[in-house]
This record gives structure tokens, C-alpha cells and sequence, in this order.
């Protein structure tokens, strides 16, 4: 093997390419995260509430995104539901960046539905007496949610959302396979057109360990910082 | 057959074994005894290392338990050591719990190991249960298997570490009369226990034991009717009538 | 739906089989089965490994566990794709890829899970196995591990779960598992994409569905067979 050409890493077209997909990589994950959490707490709230119906429409949003890889789920958004789209609708979205668009659905779903589930068990280990005591002051259930019971579950639930987002910034490679140009298809342009494939993948291998890093220190801090204490 | 000799251990800063020199005769029944905290757990379980010291010295048979080229897995295999909590390992039947040292460490042929753990289990008064599971027998059951599985490995002398504590009251004479067992047949025994009775008819020698010392090491009738140490007689008043006297200010 | 699984069933459950190397759901299947079974004792002596008293084993290991798990899969495939032909001396096909891939990223994972088990085993049985004279590894290997791995048998089968997800990752080497072969369908009819990749996500879905179920059916037994004590 050749040595390690690390200035074609630290400038010039190829470090461009790289550090474009890595801030894209990141955009996506920024932009999943603040549709998903909310879609998150909604679906959770639905899979608790009072009524049979809401409940099984949040079960089926969660076992079916959750069982099908998010490979499939990209290939669908992108190749599948376009399809089914009235005709204009299709052609003023492929004026647009489809790609991202398809991959940022798939992306929202995937991790809102895994997301939901950590706040469900965190929103469950609120002794329901709690809940309990907001309905008999007179809120209502939705009112006691807001005002008593979520206020409770987030500090047991932040560990494990940080664990999930460190999850999706992993997950964000896997929109490469339907063109989006972030971090891993920069990789792999810049292989293909330098046949140095050890030194993009040690850059996109970096680029995700730092951010990786970044999140596991955030989660320790808050461990440390926000010990879970119980009543 | 075991000697201490200016045993010491910290734990930190705390000083939970103090100058300890303390000698059991072969056949010798010891009973260590005292206030929760004094040390005896500890003091036992320095005897195989499963708590380490840090100064002084333990012989077993003359061998020094920390000296060089002291296998400490062999030494383990000649100290019958029983625990508070039985811990039988739950995925293994009272046989097989019984026949796994004898199988694997003194490579006993399966046969000669199944009777062996037969006729311990017997001796126990357990051979019916040989092939129930941990889970499937009373707490008195379960030490009672866990004292045959220590005698599997034939061991010359056995430890006991509070071997009735976690015990229903109900529970606790058929453990003791095992022990009791034992005694008689001249087993070299130590044994950690609050149960005074057991003390009284079956040891040899108390140690009483407060804050890391030996305060008080006697007979058990000299222990029980005239002890010495006016720690002792303390222990003693609380231990045998509970109910009665004031409640002491300092407690 | 119904005329495309009438006309590619086959191909889409088997590939080309025998007229070519295995592929669609049976090599979706084999493939996550030998990975997980390859994974499971690089699991367990990574977990030992890390819970060892020495720090020459402790602190490597720590750190590989911790770079592959901050990776995307897509990455290690890709650094398995590139580097293994280097090392092993000759061109390593896309199956023996993904293989060697998903044997590295869900060992770690694998030891996070089994050293969790190892550590929820309560100190007694460790000091009781000493006690009798057994060395760590004796301990280990017959006291610890069957305990341990019978309490995580839910978790290994919801790993097993990923494992099969994992696998589609195989798309982007072009090895011929389920949604390669979904695609390839998709190629040839052009015209019903929505149906295919709806086809393909309900594949998933029953496997994928069906297997969780079994974990939390093993759970339940499981809770039960304990509660005796």
C-alpha cells in the first residue's frame, strides 16, 4: 500500500467533497431530529390513551416501521410513493431534492417510532397514582400529561433518547443508497475518482466517531449531572 | 490446622481486622461470635481468601495461605467454605450442584462422584431431592445441600459463614442438626453464628469478637454463665433476653 | 400485488438458486443466522475481555467496542469490502463481506448485551464457584455463562431480529438478499414500484414481527421459571 496521502484530505476538491457530505450528514440528522422528537411524544401519547382505537393506531405506526429495516424504508419513499402520486405533485418534487426529501420521511419515521417507545417506558414509570391525582383535581387526560406526568418521565427518558440519536446520526449513511451526497457516498466518490479508499473512509470513519463521541460524552454529562432519583 | 498470626485488614481507612492471633486444632469445633460489625464475617472469610489481608499471617497445615507458589484454587478445594445465602448454582440439580467440583477439580470418574454426592446428600437427610432444583427446595433445604456440596471435595476443615441467618426460624434446626452431624464425627469446623444454643451443646471454643478484636475467647460454659468482658456480657443480655433491660443510650 | 408474487416468487424467496448462488429471503435468512452464530463467541470474549482484571485486555477491547459501535454499519461493510482482499490475498465476494462485517459490528454489540447478563449474576455464585476451588475461567465457563446467557436468550433473539435487518445493507455490495432482489424486480416490471417495495417491507414485517414475538413469549417463561424461587 502507498503512504497515507493525508494532504489530499486537508484540502483541495476531494477534502471538499468530504467535508460538504459530513455537513450534510449532519443537516439531515439536525433536521430528522426536530420533526421526530415531537412526532415521538405524540405517538407514545397515543399508544396511553384512554381510547382502544387511537391506542392501536399508535401499536401499528410503531411494529410496522420498526420491523422493516430503514434500507427498505428509503428504497420505498423513494422509489415506491412518488409512483403514487397525482402527476403533478411528482414532477414539481423532482424539480426538488427528492433524495434528501425521501430520505428525511424515512429517516422521521424510523426514529420517532423507536423514539416513542422510550418515552412510553418512561411516561410508564410514573407510578400511575400520579396520574391518578391530576384527573381527581379535574384536568383532563391530556392536561395531566402536559402538566404532570411528562415534566416527571423526561428525566428518564433523556438517556435513552440520546442513545437513539446517536443511532440516527448512524443511520443518516444509509440515505447514500438512494443519492443523497452526504458523508459515506462523499467516501465513496472520492474512491472511486482517487482509488484511495483508506483515506476518504478514515475521513468519513473519523467524522462519524467524532460526532459519535460527542453525543456518548453528552450522555455521560448527563448522567452525571442529572442522576435518576427516585421519589 | 489453621493458625492467625497478627492478622490485620483495612478497609481503607477502617481498621476491620485488628492484631488477630487466633490457632484451630484439628477437630476443634470454633464458634465466632458477636455484635454485627465486630469483624467475624470478615475474620472467616480472610481463611480462603476471599477477603484479602494485609498483614500478618494465616497457616493452614503449616503452609502460609500467601506464600509463593500457593495455588490458591488447590487451597480453595481443601476449605469447605458454607455462605449465608446458599448460593447453589440455580441451573444445576442438588446432585449435580454436588458432583461438579468432585467431576472437574479431582477429576473423579461421574460414577464415583454420583455416590460419593449420594451418600452426602444422604447424610443430610436430602437423598430424596437429588434431582430437584435449587428453586424447588425450602431455604433449609438448600444449605443443606450447599453443605454437602462443601464436603464433596472432602475438605479438612469447614467454614460457616452465619449459616442459619437467612433462614425461617422453622428452617434453622435441621441445618444445625446437620452441622451438629458433623461435629460429631470429628470434623475441624469454624463457624460464624448468632444461634447460642447451637454454641452452647456442640462447640469446643467461643471467640467473641467487637470492632475488629478477639475480646474473649473461653469455653462455652465459662462464655455463657461468667464472661469476662464487659462487652461480652453486654452481647450476651442482648442476644439471650432482648426483652428485657433498659434500652441502652449509646445503642 | 398478486400477479407479481405469482410470477417472482421463487426468485424472491431463493434467488436464482441452483442456476446461481443462493439469494432473496433464504440467503436473507442464512446470512443473519451465521452472522449471529459467528458473532456470539466473538461476543462473549470481547464481554470477558472487558470485564478482566487486567488492564492490557480491558482497555483495548473498551476501545474497539466503543469505535465500532460510534460506527455506521455502512462503514464497516465498506471497510470489510476494501480491506479484506488486501488481507486475505485474494478477491473476498460480497456474502463472505457482509459476513465478516456483521461477525464485527454485532460481536460488539453482542458483548455490551452479554456483559450486562455476566454482571446481573449476583457476587454469591461467583464466591461459591471460588470457594470450591475453581479458577475465573472454570467459574466462568460453568457457573456464570449458563446463568447468564439462559437470562438473555429474550435479547439474543431480539438481536437476531436486528441481524436480519442488518442484512439489507447487503444492497449496496449488490449481494443478492431480499432487497437486492426486490429491486431487481422492481427493474424488470418499472411500472409497480409502490407494490414491490410495499411487498418487501411486508416480507420484513412478518419475519421481523413474528420473531419479537417469540422473544417476549421466551421473556414470560422465562419470569416465570424464576418466580418459583
Amino acid at each position: 500500500m502507498n503512504s497515507f496521502d493525508v494532504p489530499m484530505l486537508l484540502s483541495g476538491q476531494y477534502h471538499d467533497w468530504l467535508v460538504s457530505g459530513f455537513a450534510l450528514s449532519i443537516k439531515l440528522a439536525l433536521i430528522t431530529l426536530v420533526i421526530a422528537l415531537p412526532l415521538a411524544l405524540v405517538v407514545a401519547v397515543l399508544r396511553l390513551a384512554p381510547i382502544a382505537m387511537l391506542r392501536a393506531v399508535g401499536v401499528v405506526f410503531v411494529e410496522a416501521i420498526r420491523n422493516v429495516p430503514l434500507l427498505a424504508h428509503m428504497l420505498f419513499w423513494y422509489f415506491g410513493a412518488p409512483e403514487v402520486l397525482p402527476d403533478s405533485i411528482k414532477a414539481w418534487l423532482y424539480e426538488r431534492d427528492v433524495e434528501a426529501a425521501s430520505a428525511v420521511i424515512a429517516l422521521v419515521l424510523y426514529t420517532a417510532a423507536y423514539m416513542s417507545e422510550d418515552i412510553r417506558s418512561g411516561i410508564r414509570s410514573i407510578p400511575k397514582e400520579q396520574m391518578e391525582a391530576g384527573r381527581a383535581l379535574g384536568f383532563s387526560f391530556l392536561g395531566t400529561m402536559r402538566l404532570v406526568i411528562l415534566p416527571q418521565a423526561l428525566r428518564m427518558t433523556v438517556p435513552p433518547l440520546i442513545s437513539q440519536t446517536l443511532n440516527l446520526w448512524k443511520n443518516t449513511s444509509i440515505a447514500m443508497v438512494i443519492g443523497v451526497a452526504e458523508l459515506m457516498y462523499q467516501a465513496q466518490q472520492v474512491e472511486s475518482a482517487s482509488f484511495r479508499s483508506f483515506e476518504s473512509f478514515a475521513f468519513a470513519t473519523v467524522g462519524y466517531l467524532m460526532i459519535s463521541l460527542a453525543i456518548t460524552g453528552a450522555a455521560a454529562w448527563y448522567h452525571h449531572h442529572y442522576p435518576v432519583r427516585s421519589a | 490446622m489453621i493458625k492467625l498470626e497478627n492478622v490485620n485488614k483495612w478497609y481503607g481507612d477502617y481498621h476491620a481486622l485488628v492484631d488477630i492471633n487466633e490457632e484451630v486444632t484439628q477437630g476443634e469445633v470454633v464458634v465466632v461470635c458477636g455484635p454485627s460489625g465486630s469483624g467475624k464475617s470478615t475474620l472467616i472469610r480472610t481463611l480462603n481468601r476471599l477477603e484479602p489481608i494485609q498483614k500478618g499471617r494465616i497457616l493452614l497445615d503449616g503452609q502460609d495461605i500467601y506464600g509463593p507458589g500457593v495455588d490458591v484454587n488447590a487451597l480453595r478445594s481443601r476449605i469447605g467454605f458454607v455462605f449465608q445465602q446458599f448460593n447453589l448454582f440455580p441451573h444445576l440439580t442438588a446432585l449435580e450442584n454436588c458432583t461438579l467440583a468432585p467431576t472437574r477439580i479431582r477429576k473423579l470418574p461421574p460414577q464415583e462422584a454420583r455416590d460419593l454426592a449420594m451418600a452426602l446428600l444422604n447424610r443430610v437427610g436430602l437423598a430424596h431431592k437429588a434431582s430437584a432444583y435449587p428453586s424447588q427446595l425450602s431455604g433449609g433445604q438448600q444449605q443443606r445441600v450447599a453443605i454437602a456440596r462443601a464436603l464433596a471435595m472432602s475438605p479438612p476443615v469447614m467454614l460457616f459463614d452465619e449459616p442459619t441467618s437467612a433462614l425461617d426460624p422453622e428452617m434453622v434446626g435441621e441445618v444445625l442438626q446437620a452441622m451438629k452431624g458433623l461435629a460429631r464425627d470429628g470434623m475441624t469446623m469454624v463457624v460464624v453464628t448468632h444461634e447460642m444454643g447451637f454454641a452452647r451443646d456442640v462447640c469446643d471454643r467461643v471467640l467473641f469478637m467487637d470492632q475488629g478484636s478477639v475480646l474473649e475467647r473461653t469455653t462455652p460454659e465459662r462464655f455463657f454463665t461468667r464472661p469476662e468482658h464487659p462487652r461480652a456480657q453486654k452481647f450476651l443480655a442482648d442476644v439471650l433476653s432482648p426483652w428485657q433491660g433498659t434500652p441502652d443510650a449509646s445503642a | 400485488m398478486w400477479e407479481i408474487i405469482q410470477t417472482y416468487w421463487l426468485y424472491y424467496l431463493i434467488g436464482q438458486y441452483p442456476e446461481g448462488p443462493l439469494g432473496g429471503l433464504a440467503l436473507t435468512l442464512v446470512l443473519a443466522a451465521l452472522a449471529l452464530l459467528l458473532a456470539f463467541p466473538v461476543g462473549i470474549l470481547l464481554a470477558l475481555c472487558r470485564l478482566s482484571h487486567y488492564r492490557s485486555l480491558r482497555w483495548p477491547v473498551t476501545a474497539v467496542v466503543y469505535v465500532v459501535r460510534g460506527t455506521p454499519l455502512l462503514m464497516v461493510v465498506f471497510w470489510a469490502y476494501f480491506l479484506l482482499p488486501s488481507l486475505t490475498g485474494q478477491m473476498t465476494d460480497q456474502f463472505n463481506t457482509m459476513l465478516a462485517a456483521l461477525v464485527i459490528f454485532d460481536g460488539a454489540y453482542l458483548s455490551e448485551i452479554i456483559r450486562a447478563g455476566i454482571q446481573a449474576i449476583p457476587k454469591g455464585q461467583t464466591e461459591s464457584a471460588r470457594s470450591l476451588g475453581f479458577n475465573y475461567l472454570q467459574a466462568m465457563r460453568l457457573v456464570i455463562l449458563p446463568q447468564a446467557l439462559r437470562n438473555m436468550l429474550p435479547s439474543l433473539v431480539n438481536q437476531f431480529v436486528s441481524t436480519i435487518k442488518e442484512t439489507s445493507l447487503g444492497y449496496i455490495i449488490s449481494l443478492n438478499e431480499v432487497s437486492f432482489v426486490a429491486t431487481q424486480i422492481n427493474t424488470q416490471l418499472l411500472t409497480r414500484p409502490a407494490e414491490v417495495y410495499l411487498l418487501l417491507g411486508l416480507t420484513y414485517f412478518v419475519l421481523c414481527f413474528g420473531l419479537s414475538r417469540v422473544a417476549f413469549w421466551l421473556e414470560r417463561r422465562l419470569a416465570a421459571g424464576v418466580a418459583h424461587q
